[in-house]
């Protein structure tokens, strides 16, 4: 009857705990899917991270080559220097493989390798982080700010956005470091390390999407060479599908 | 009456009495869904009556050609801050609202995912709210003065106030500040070029509503997808929930587009870069700055589209609730309303290119658009069906909630064809910028979305509070409004086709137009005046002493199961599903199997045998609490409202800036770098504080 769930019962969150516990379900009781939540709640953010990439990544593609195009300089074949960022990429990459012997150590039970592979991590991350930094105080110092010109203004907001994610990454990976620690992080709670790393490895594959489009598919030179070299990277694609639209009856 | 929270073993008597927390701390720290649904709800509403008012504002300097109630600066922010206010601040939150309120009762559970995001959730909203409306509070003292200035003037021949709005305006700060761009903010006029700081108001207060949104919308996600009872699979779930559903998986895929555009032109704004500027002006010079203002409109109406669906979407949900129980059955065709809200959804992030039709993109992406939107006629077309096919044959009860139902439906009819209409491009070129736009958004977002929400409000206003708003004065309200707003905006298709321009601050005598403004007007005031009926409504419902009890309409669904108002722990004990229409099933179809008592625990125990594993635990994990006694409920928590403190101060700090008065060392102003520190405080101590 629906007089009978008025029952009037007590708060008593400390023995709501300790039923819990008895459970053995610490503080989150089952799920309709058996998904944890907060794992869910990670998978979410990505997705909308995603649109938050693709959106900066759609205004970096439009403004591409626009620099060239108006004859603004400075010009990115003038001022990218594609082997330096490339050795910060592997930096990045490799600190993903750092991640996943991190979360491998803590859900065996090894506190020791948790806190060197999130270190390694880290620190590989921090690198990136300061390579990016010399980076772009290297592209001001030739000419390049956020406002010399729409190339400039594309580029810093679009790798800065991604800056800004590896840095929050670096503080969160040193916060576990020190929950580890401090002791606060038994193999049960591996899943605060499992989350953290599902950040950490979309951070790392957005910059494959970002290193790629914006340093590597390459820029015509100038305004003169404009016209010319344009058609090298993307127009190339332009005609494949032109082609194909051709080529249907 | 059968309520499918029986518990299956009975519970011992409990020591102590639970006392619900009161006093102005427990509401600032709250995590409840309930409470959170309740602050959601009267912001909102204050946010409508502010909108209301800047509405009844532009409709009265309307009223007659070559009017003078505002100045046309005055008009601009009106209709700027109206649409804002509307669409960011009312129909949004108030949805949110319900959602609160209702989805984690609708689905059995004892609060949403995650208590305290939801806290963070609203304490944003507010902060994101202040930051937009700082100016236009501030700007409201010399409307009025010069409201009074020319009553006196007119009426009395007495010149005392004719300065008065100067003189507020220039002593009272962020006065002359109120964004006045339109609630689009189309480039180039957001520019520094063309406007004061007024903008960055609107711009860094959107991106924090973006935030509140978007921490709402995973949070409501997790909880429909995860904090279902035990047998509601995803086609039990209610429709309402569902619509929730697919709301937030829009919210948190459209907001990100408007979040980054707003970052762009803020760095545009204050840090000198040129996104959307094709031409810049230096040393008295033009010169080309390579940024296109076409970058901004296609970046605002991806989201903008999809928000019209994050509008309408949870309307149509608290629609697809209120009919079937007035009409006395199940809602036709439960499964294809869920794929037309799916459908909506999904094209709704096709379509965006139909509101720049005019804009010189070329034949191929109009006719491409003018295609798809013409498709999202049919899934919406779907939804009035199915409403009609639910009413049809049924014993329908004309209750106050129900004649708002229906009034959306038949209102919506109305925008919706005069919305195809757009998809056709010629129609819209020639309509485009008129007020027959204005009439078609007046149609969708007030006869849909506030018709809906209002009926909601009647029909969930007895679980949120144990009390029946009064009828005879909700069906006065209901027709005062239905016969105000087709007065209003009906004849503004006529004007509209007349060729009267959207956002001018007035027209000359030779337009014509004089008269079916004056009918606008006229219906204007009789909207508010039903919104002062509602206001007399509740303040006497709050008054009587009333208690209706768990189930005043006989609804179907499981909020209706327990106690009104909810306890704290909303259920005893987390019910079985066995059915969509779970409280119908047990009252009507089970005790026409002559079985005598209905007996849906043996239909449970059958049902959770048939359940996996991990569910049948979520039983026994529930009725373990129940026989201790111990619900669990998550702790208070005030780490959201310091998060929440510390976005307000850090974009307040940007704002506040001024080159004159240095309040920061190295350039960083402390404002800012003290909401930036509450930030980092309240995200550590929230992530080390016990979840609870």
């Amino acid at each position: 009857m629906a007089t009978a769930i008025d029952l009037q019962v007590e708060t008593a969150h400390g023995a709501g705990h300790d039923s819990h516990d008895g459970h053995g379900h610490a503080d989150h009781p089952p799920t309709s899917t058996g998904l944890n939540s907060r794992k869910m709640l990670m998978w979410l953010f990505l997705t909308s991270d995603c649109m938050f990439f693709g959106t900066l990544i759609a205004t970096y593609m439009t403004y591409r080559t626009r620099s060239i195009e108006i004859g603004t300089p400075p010009y990115p074949n003038e001022i990218f220097d594609i082997p330096y960022t490339s050795v910060s990429a592997f930096v990045l990459l490799m600190s993903s493989l750092t991640m996943v012997l991190a979360l491998a150590a803590i859900q065996r039970g090894n506190h020791r390798g948790l806190r060197i592979w999130i270190s390694a991590t880290a620190l590989l991350g921090a690198i990136f982080v300061g390579g990016q930094f010399f980076e772009f105080t290297t592209f001001t110092q030739e000419g390049l700010g956020l406002s010399s010109n729409i190339f400039g203004s594309s580029f810093f907001v679009l790798t800065g956005f991604h800056g800004a994610h590896v840095t929050i990454g670096v503080a969160w990976l040193l916060s576990i470091l020190f929950l580890s620690l401090r002791g606060g992080l038994p193999p049960e709670k591996s899943l605060d390390v499992e989350i953290a790393g599902l950040y950490w490895h979309f951070v790392d594959i957005v910059w494959i999407v970002i290193f790629t489009l914006v340093y590597l598919v390459p820029y015509p030179d100038g305004p003169a060479g404009a016209a010319e070299a344009a058609p090298e990277a993307f127009v190339r694609l332009l005609t494949v599908g032109e082609r194909f639209l051709a080529a249907l009856p | 009456m059968a309520s499918i929270a029986q518990p299956r073993v009975q519970a011992p008597a409990l020591p102590r009495p639970y006392v619900e927390q009161s006093g102005l701390w427990s509401w600032l720290t709250t995590v409840d869904h309930k409470r959170i649904a309740k602050l959601y709800g009267v912001s909102a509403f204050i946010f409508f009556l502010l909108g209301g008012l800047e509405a009844m504002l532009i409709r009265s300097q309307l009223t007659r050609p070559e009017n003078n109630v505002v100045d046309a600066q005055r008009y601009n922010e009106l209709f700027t801050m109206h649409g804002t206010t509307m669409i960011f601040l009312v129909v949004m939150p108030l949805s949110v609202a319900f959602f609160n309120l209702v989805v984690p009762l609708q689905i059995g559970a004892r609060d949403v995912a995650f208590p305290r995001l939801n806290g963070f959730s609203y304490w944003t909203f507010l902060a994101g709210a202040t930051i937009l409306y700082i100016p236009t509070i501030f700007s409201l003292p010399g409307i009025f003065a010069r409201i009074a200035a020319g009553a006196l003037n007119s009426l009395l021949g007495l010149p005392v106030l004719n300065g008065l709005q100067a003189w507020l305006d220039a002593h009272l700060p962020f006065a002359t500040l109120v964004p006045d761009q339109g609630w689009y903010g189309y480039a180039p006029l957001t520019q520094t070029l063309f406007s004061g700081r007024e903008i960055d108001f609107w711009a860094l207060g959107l991106q924090i509503l973006g935030v509140a949104s978007m921490a709402g919308a995973f949070n409501f996600i997790v909880t429909i997808i995860n904090l279902r009872a035990p047998g509601m699979s995803m086609m039990r779930v209610p429709i309402f929930s569902w619509s929730t559903l697919i709301t937030s998986v829009l919210i948190i895929m459209a907001f990100p587009a408007i979040t980054i555009a707003l970052v762009l032109l803020t760095f545009d704004r204050l840090g000198g870069t040129h996104f959307y500027q094709a031409f810049n002006i230096v040393d008295g010079t033009l010169v080309t700055a390579g940024g296109d203002p076409m970058l901004w409109q296609h970046l605002f109406w991806i989201f903008g589209h999809p928000e019209v669906y994050i509008l309408i979407l949870p309307a149509f949900g608290l629609v697809s609730e209120i009919i079937p129980v007035f009409s006395r059955k199940p809602l036709f065709g439960y499964a294809v309303m869920v794929y037309a809200i799916a459908a909506i959804a999904f094209l709704g992030f096709g379509v965006w290119v139909h509101h720049m039709f005019t804009t010189g993109l070329g034949p191929t992406p109009v006719a491409a658009f003018s295609a798809s939107t013409m498709l999202i006629a049919i899934p919406t077309g779907v939804k009035i069906l199915n409403w009609t096919a639910t009413m049809w044959g049924g014993s329908l009860k004309f209750t106050t909630p129900m004649l708002f139902a229906v009034g959306l439906v038949s209102q919506f009819v109305i925008g919706g064809l005069s919305g195809v209409m757009h998809s056709v491009v010629p129609v819209d070129t020639q309509q485009n910028d008129t007020y027959f736009i204005v009439a078609h958004f007046h149609y969708v977002l007030f006869g849909g979305s506030i018709f809906a929400l209002m009926g909601a409000i009647y029909f969930y206003w007895p679980k949120a509070f144990g009390k029946l708003l009064d009828e005879r004065l909700g069906k006065i309200q209901f027709w005062l409004q239905f016969a105000g707003f087709n007065l209003t905006f009906f004849p503004m298709h006529f004007l509209g086709l007349a060729g009267m321009p959207r956002r001018y601050s007035t027209y000359s005598f030779e337009s014509g137009w004089w008269f079916w403004n004056v009918i606008a007007t006229t219906g204007a005031l009789l909207i508010a005046s039903s919104l002062l009926v509602f206001l007399i409504n509740v303040q006497r419902t709050a008054q009587s002493k009333q208690n209706v009890g768990p189930n005043p309409w006989d609804a179907a669904t499981l909020e209706w199961a327990i106690p009104s108002p909810p306890p704290v722990y909303n259920f005893r004990i987390i019910p079985f599903i066995t059915h969509r229409d779970q409280l119908w099933h047990d009252q009507y179809d089970r005790a026409l199997e002559a079985s005598g008592r209905p007996d849906r625990v043996a239909d449970a125990i059958v049902e959770v045998d048939q359940l996996p594993e991990h569910s049948r635990v979520g039983v026994a994990v529930a009725e373990a609490e129940a026989e201790e006694g111990n619900i669990h409920l998550p702790n208070p928590s005030y780490y959201p409202l310091l998060a929440g403190i510390g976005i307000f101060l850090l974009a307040f700090g940007i704002l506040a800036h001024n080159p004159h008065i240095q309040l920061g060392f190295f350039g960083i102003p402390i404002v800012s770098a003290a909401g930036f520190l509450a930030l980092v405080v309240a995200v550590y101590g929230w992530s080390f504080e016990p979840a609870g």
